[in-house]
Formats: structure tokens, C-alpha cells, sequence
């Protein structure tokens, strides 16, 4: 049902149901758009552009050769969720992400969704982001996803779908903030109308969640840090952000050092204990003693410390295995498998091209497929079938059969719309949602909503921020 | 047969580190082919040694000073008694099944060349046969020197002439794209004509159906015998790295290696 790409025209629009009647949690917007104008909008517009102009919020795109730093598009019209239909999301976000812990507290310890062949082994053993090191490590309450950023979309009222189980350290909070912060500034009176359920205490979440899985030796009021890769990395903004949102450091690699395998941080009033580390470094970079011996960026030592539970790091390490495309299709099975419980989220039907079967559908329909790489992200290597031309399609084939076991396909999905402030004025545009799901010893948190990424161009699929997509404020109403 | 180690590595330091941070996988465990009889660890400095265990069930110790100092010298000095199991492993501990042996690592990836290579020598033989033929090939079509800069396979098997290290790399790079599990061990060789030696020794262990874990040693021809000592194993050589260290500061670090291995004199009994 979802083979071709229907178009926004055709999508699911969360505005307008298919009757062409204005959908309830959509009300207020509706009316508040007959009463502006497009100079109206436009100039909140370049208010909000200002707003980030001078919070300094960028990111830097990867693969763009002057590594110019830009300006996420904010559009000003907010996304609309009822409450009853986040409840329902919600649920499925939290059996989700449970699911995503037990596995990989599964797969580093007793291995029983192996054994029980719900994963094949191959999947496990020759996936890249499993970190046999981490075999036999206990960590702080077999939580290994403390934040996760689901990918979901919809396609219909009823039904939400999961693009992506980002486990490793997925970004954007900052922006779902800001987009917030906005809203509450320049769009007062739409704001006031309605009763949107608060997301401004997430940093009092993430802090609480991570402290809650400090090393019992921490005490009452543990240390916790944000390790970053530093300034050049496409998310500083974003750790620097969150680091001042929680009052706590934010630190780089050469900050710490490991003592006796405890962390320790430089201060200017000598060493201090570090409890937990947020880290926003992938696994490769950690320690140079344990993984890639030339990393520059983390800190030697660290993994003996932290397999010996003197300090937390979230998300824990080797939380990739859990994620990535292959995995992904097991999900589902996954579900059942650990809660006995039906999912609540659907997975887009996946065709795993290290399947001989699946690799020669995906091979006579890649005009209509969407090609993934198994541990692509930010929408870098990948086909979009039905908008790829002949020479795309004539080099993917080639790669998909030098190296199948490297890719997944699904079919393009028709993602829902809603409008969205463009060059020609208000215009259903494609949205997808990041909410962000925290796991602590106290169970699991999510703030209503997440950060909506709307695709500005028409037509386009690609929501990804490093692939010229935009971002809105998602408001969860009590109607 | 009783082998003694001494085996000395002394780090000169043109400044003083701030700090030293070092993971050694210097210390064999016993299986079939090896009894430790005794072995230890020696610091010339009063530097904290944590001894532990790896995921791959190899003897682990960390090193941390932190303090400044213008030289470290670590010291292994032991004896263990061997046994010739001719080149089969047993009662070693095994953590993980042979799939996980199969992973790519970027020093043990096979490109194009060692693929062409390995099926080519393989051809319809079995497991073992192609194993054997693979490391018979490689030692008469790859010159070692122990001075040749350490790389990846796919470079060291274009370049020809190779480390210990890298040989025993292209060895299980071809394997696993014959779809065999394989792994690198580190440690030490007795040599007959040879007791002091420039450093370590390294092979290969694959898996073979019905047999479990052999050793490959390539650069002699050989599957390992009693002058074989295994210290460690890893996907590659930095899972099995005797050492693996850190430092702050320091500027340049020389090195002097001083490593003698020798069958031990048996005491006389009066």
C-alpha cells in the first residue's frame, strides 16, 4: 500500500482530513491562518531566523565543501498533536525503547534472542556497532539507551510508523527547545489559545535520568558531564546548549584523565570525580587504549573504568548493535519476544539485501524503493528511487550488488502533511518526528511531542536537517 | 619443555609525562599446550598495576602514574612449561563462538587482491587443506622483515615484504574471506639459534570444523609447537597488543627493547 510515493497532494494531510473538513487538534491553527497574511507571516518568519541568528544556533553540514555552518529553517506554524493521539505514541515510543535495553542487555549477556533465533547470529557477530568488549560488562541498571531519538511518521489517523531507532547519540533537542522558545516569543497569541503540554523542563529530565544511573560510590549529588568532540563538530551548539541548560560541564577529551579507574576532571581548584558522562562521541573515538588507537578525542583509560562501574557513560557503549537498519526488521519479533506484548509502532515493511530473495526485489524495483545503507544516517547514501534518474539507480545497482549485505530497501512512504510556511505561501509540506525517550533507574520520561523536521522543498522525502529540511514546533493539546 | 622468559621494555622520555596510562596483555594463561610456572610483572617505579580480564578472556593489566618521570622501564619475567599439541588449541577460554572471528577489522580487511589470492589458493580444498596452503603460499610469496613500518593487509600484502604482525594479518584477512573464522595471537618464540631477540612473535589461530582453534604460524611455516608461547588474542593485533598506552606530554619517546627467551635449566635434585 504505501509502493509509490502518493505525493503530498495525496498524503495523509494532519490538517485537512480526507473529507476535506479541518481536523480537530487543528482548530485554532486553521482559523489563526485565515486571519494573517503572507507579509504577517513573513516578517515572524525572519524574527524567528533572527532569533537563531543570534542564539548562535547552527549546525555545520557534512559532505558541503566550504563546511559551512547554516541556519536550520524554522517554520513558524506549528505542528498539532491531541493528547489522545500522543497517549497512544507514547506507549508505543516507551515499549519501543524498553525493548531496544533488553535486547542489548541481551546480546552482551546471555544472548537468548540468538539462541531462540529471533536475530540471526551473523547480525550480532559481524555487525560492526556490536562492541564485543562490552561482553560481560555491567552497566547501571542494564540501561544502555538513556536517550533515544525514535524516528516515527504518519501515514494515516490511526497509525504511526518507526523510520529509525536512533540508540547512539542522536541530536536535535536543542532545536525541539528553541523551536519552543520561539513559539512562546513571536506566536503569543496562537500560543495562548490553546493548551499546549509543556516540554521546557527536558534538560530537568536528562539530568535527572542521568543521575540516576551514577555509580552508587557517587553520593547524593553525583558529578555529571557533557563530553563533546568540540567546536568543530556539527552538534557543539547543541552539547554547549544542553550543558547550560543542566549546569553542568561541558568537557572535551583532554579534560579528564583516569586515576586509580576513576575519572577525574581538570578544575582550577585541582581534580574532581566525574560520576557520569553524557557523551556525544561516538563508541570508535572513546579510548584510544580499548578502540581507534589514533583518537584524539576521548580519554585512555576510560573503558576500564567504566567496565568496572566507577563511572556511568550514556548512551552506554555498543548501543549501535541495536539500531541499525538489519536489526531494525526484527524489531517487531523483538517486541514480543521480551514484553509478550503486540507493538504498538509498525516498522515499514524492510527488504534486507543480504538476502538473496530480497536483494533481487529490490534490485527489479529500485525505481521505486528507497535504498538505506545497513549504518547510513543524516540521509547520506541513499536512493530515492522513484525520484532518482537513470545514472543514480544504474550506480546504486552496482554498489547494491558489490556489497548487499551493506544496504536495506523500503518503499517510499507517504508521509503525512501539514502546512507549512513556504515561497508560495502556506503549503502542506512532508513531517516526521524525533521524540526523544529517556531511560533512567526512575523508568522512562518523554516530553510530549519531539522535534517535527518538515520538508521545505516540494515533493522532497528527506526530512534530515543535513539534507535542506526544516524544523517545527510540535505542540501536544489538550482539546 | 621449560621456556624462561625475561622480557624488558624501557620507555626514555625527552620530558617528562604527566601522566602514563598503559593496557598489557603480557601474561599467558594455561591451556593444553602451556602450564604458567611462574610469572610476573615488574615496574621500576611505584605505578599503580591492575590486573583484570578482557572480553576475550585475555590477562589484562593497567598501568597508571600519574606523576612525572624521565623514563618507565616494565618488566615481564617468567617460566612456563610446554607441551606439543601439534598446533590444535584446547582448554583455552573461549568467550565467544567462532562467528564472531569472522568480523572485518580495518587492519584484517581483505581487499580485492587477498580475496583473489585466497580463493585461488584455496580452490575446492577443505578447510584445513586450504588453511595449510594458505600459509605455505604466503610464507614462500611474502619476504619478513622485522623492520618493515607496520600497516593493514591489503597494504602489506601489495608491499611483499612484511612484519611478523602484518603477514599474520594478511593470514587471517584471507581466511575470513574464505569465510573461515580467524584470529591473531601475540607472543613468544623459543628459537634455537636465537636467545635474544628484537620483540615478539605473532600468528594465527582459525577454525577448523571437527578441531576447533589451529595454529598458524606463517612467517616460519608452521602450525606452533612446544617453543610456542601464547600470551594473547584479538580480531587483530590491537585485541592482542601487549601493549597498548597513552600518554601526556613527554615530547618523543625512545625505546629500548630487551626480550630473551631460552629453555630453563632444570634444578638439580641432590
Amino acid at each position: 500500500m504505501f509502493i509509490w510515493t502518493l505525493g503530498v497532494a495525496l498524503a495523509f494531510n494532519e490538517m485537512l482530513g480526507p473529507d476535506g473538513q479541518v481536523r480537530a487538534p487543528y482548530a485554532g491553527v486553521a482559523k489563526w491562518l485565515e486571519s494573517v497574511n503572507v507579509e504577517q507571516l513573513d516578517r515572524r518568519r525572519a524574527e524567528a531566523e533572527l532569533f537563531y541568528r543570534r542564539g548562535g544556533i547552527t549546525f555545520a553540514v557534512y559532505g558541503d565543501a566550504q563546511g559551512e555552518e547554516r541556519i536550520i529553517p524554522f517554520d513558524i506554524i506549528p505542528r498539532v498533536l491531541a493528547g489522545s493521539e500522543w497517549k497512544l505514541l507514547a506507549k508505543g515510543l516507551e515499549q519501543r525503547v524498553k525493548t531496544l535495553n533488553l535486547y542489548l542487555a541481551d546480546i552482551y549477556s546471555k544472548q537468548e534472542s540468538l539462541k531462540a533465533g529471533i536475530v540471526p547470529e551473523e547480525l550480532v557477530w559481524q555487525n560492526p556497532a556490536f562492541r564485543p568488549e562490552m561482553t560481560g560488562v555491567t552497566v547501571p541498571k542494564d540501561i544502555y539507551v538513556h536517550i533515544a531519538g525514535v524516528d516515527v511518521v504518519r501515514i494515516d489517523a490511526n497509525d504511526f510508523y518507526v523510520l529509525e531507532d536512533n540508540a547512539r547519540t542522536p541530536s536535535g533537542v536543542s532545536y525541539m527547545l528553541g523551536g519552543r522558545e520561539i513559539c512562546y516569543r513571536l506566536m503569543a497569541d496562537l500560543y495562548g489559545a490553546h493548551k499546549v503540554a509543556p516540554i521546557e523542563h527536558y534538560p530537568d529530565d536528562l539530568i535527572a535520568t542521568l543521575s540516576s544511573v551514577a555509580p552508587q560510590s557517587a553520593g547524593e549529588s553525583p558529578n555529571v558531564v557533557i563530553l563533546t568532540p568540540g567546536q568543530f563538530n556539527s552538534a557543539y551548539y547543541e552539547h554547549s546548549f544542553l550543558a547550560d541548560k543542566m549546569g553542568i560541564e561541558l568537557v572535551e577529551g583532554r579534560d579528564l584523565f583516569i586515576r586509580d579507574d576513576q575519572v577525574y576532571m581538570r578544575t582550577t581548584e585541582g581534580a574532581k570525580r566525574v560520576d557520569v558522562i553524557y557523551r556525544r562521541i561516538d563508541d570508535d573515538f572513546l579510548d584510544p587504549l580499548v578502540f581507534r588507537p589514533d583518537s584524539m578525542l576521548g580519554v585512555p583509560g576510560l573503558f576500564n573504568a567504566y567496565a568496572k562501574g566507577n563511572v556511568a557513560l550514556a548512551n552506554a557503549i555498543g548501543t549501535g548493535a541495536a539500531d541499525d537498519k538489519a536489526i531494525y526488521a526484527h524489531m517487531p519479533d523483538l517486541v514480543k519476544f521480551f514484553l509478550g506484548e503486540e507493538p504498538i509502532l509498525k516498522n515499514v515493511p524492510t527488504w534486507c539485501c543480504r538476502k538473496a530473495d530480497d536483494l533481487a526485489y529490490v534490485l527489479e524495483h529500485l525505481a521505486e524503493l528507497v535504498v538505506k545503507e545497513v549504518h547510513g544516517s543524516g540521509g547520506y547514501g541513499m536512493l530515492v528511487g522513484p525520484q532518482a534518474d537513470k545514472a543514480q539507480i544504474a550506480k546504486f545497482r552496482e554498489l547494491l550488488k558489490a556489497n548487499p549485505a551493506n544496504y536495506i530497501a523500503q518503499p517510499t512512504l507517504s508521509l503525512s502533511s501539514c502546512p507549512s510556511f513556504v515561497e508560495q505561501g502556506v503549503a502542506p509540506r512532508h513531517v516526521d518526528l524525533r521524540p526523544f525517550v529517556l531511560t533512567g533507574g526512575n523508568g522512562v520520561k518523554i516530553v510530549p511531542g519531539g522535534l517535527t523536521r518538515v520538508a521545505l522543498r516540494e515533493g522532497s522525502l528527506v526530512v534530515n536537517s543535513s539534507q535542506g529540511g526544516g524544523t517545527k514546533d510540535t505542540w501536544v493539546i489538550d482539546l | 619443555m621449560r621456556i624462561k622468559v625475561e622480557h624488558r621494555t624501557t620507555y626514555l622520555y625527552d620530558e617528562p609525562p604527566t601522566s602514563i596510562v598503559q593496557i598489557l596483555r603480557l601474561t599467558p594463561r594455561n591451556h593444553e599446550g602451556l602450564q604458567v610456572r611462574n610469572w610476573r610483572i615488574v615496574l621500576d617505579h611505584d605505578a599503580h598495576l591492575a590486573p583484570g580480564e578482557d572480553a576475550f578472556g585475555n590477562t589484562i593489566h593497567t598501568l597508571t602514574l600519574n606523576r612525572a618521570l624521565d623514563d618507565l622501564t616494565v618488566s615481564v619475567e617468567g617460566e612456563v612449561e610446554t607441551l606439543d599439541t601439534g598446533g590444535v588449541l584446547t582448554g583455552a577460554a573461549e568467550r565467544f563462538p567462532p562467528g564472531l572471528y569472522l568480523r572485518d577489522t580495518p587492519l584484517t580487511h581483505a581487499d580485492d587482491a587477498i580475496k583473489t589470492f585466497a580463493k585461488g589458493v584455496a580452490g575446492k580444498r577443505e578447510v584445513l587443506d586450504s588453511l595449510h596452503a594458505l600459509m605455505g603460499a604466503l610464507h614462500d610469496g611474502m619476504a619478513v622483515d622485522e623492520d618493515a613500518p607496520a600497516t593493514d593487509a591489503a597494504r602489506a600484502f601489495a608491499a611483499k615484504t612484511v612484519g611478523g604482525r602484518d603477514l599474520t594479518h594478511v593470514f587471517i584477512a584471507a581466511a575470513r574471506s574464505l569465510a573461515i573464522p580467524a584470529r591473531f595471537v601475540s607472543g613468544y618464540m623459543l628459537r634455537e639459534d636465537q636467545v635474544q631477540q628484537k620483540s615478539g612473535h605473532a600468528w594465527a589461530e582459525a577454525h577448523v570444523p571437527g578441531l576447533g582453534w589451529v595454529g598458524f604460524d606463517a612467517a616460519n611455516a608452521l602450525s606452533p609447537t612446544e617453543a610456542h608461547i601464547r600470551v594473547a588474542m584479538g580480531l587483530d593485533y590491537l585485541g592482542a597488543a601487549p601493549v597498548r598506552g597513552s600518554r601526556n606530554g613527554g615530547a618523543a619517546e625512545h625505546l629500548q627493547v630487551s626480550l630473551t627467551v631460552g629453555q630453563a635449566r632444570r634444578q638439580q635434585q641432590n
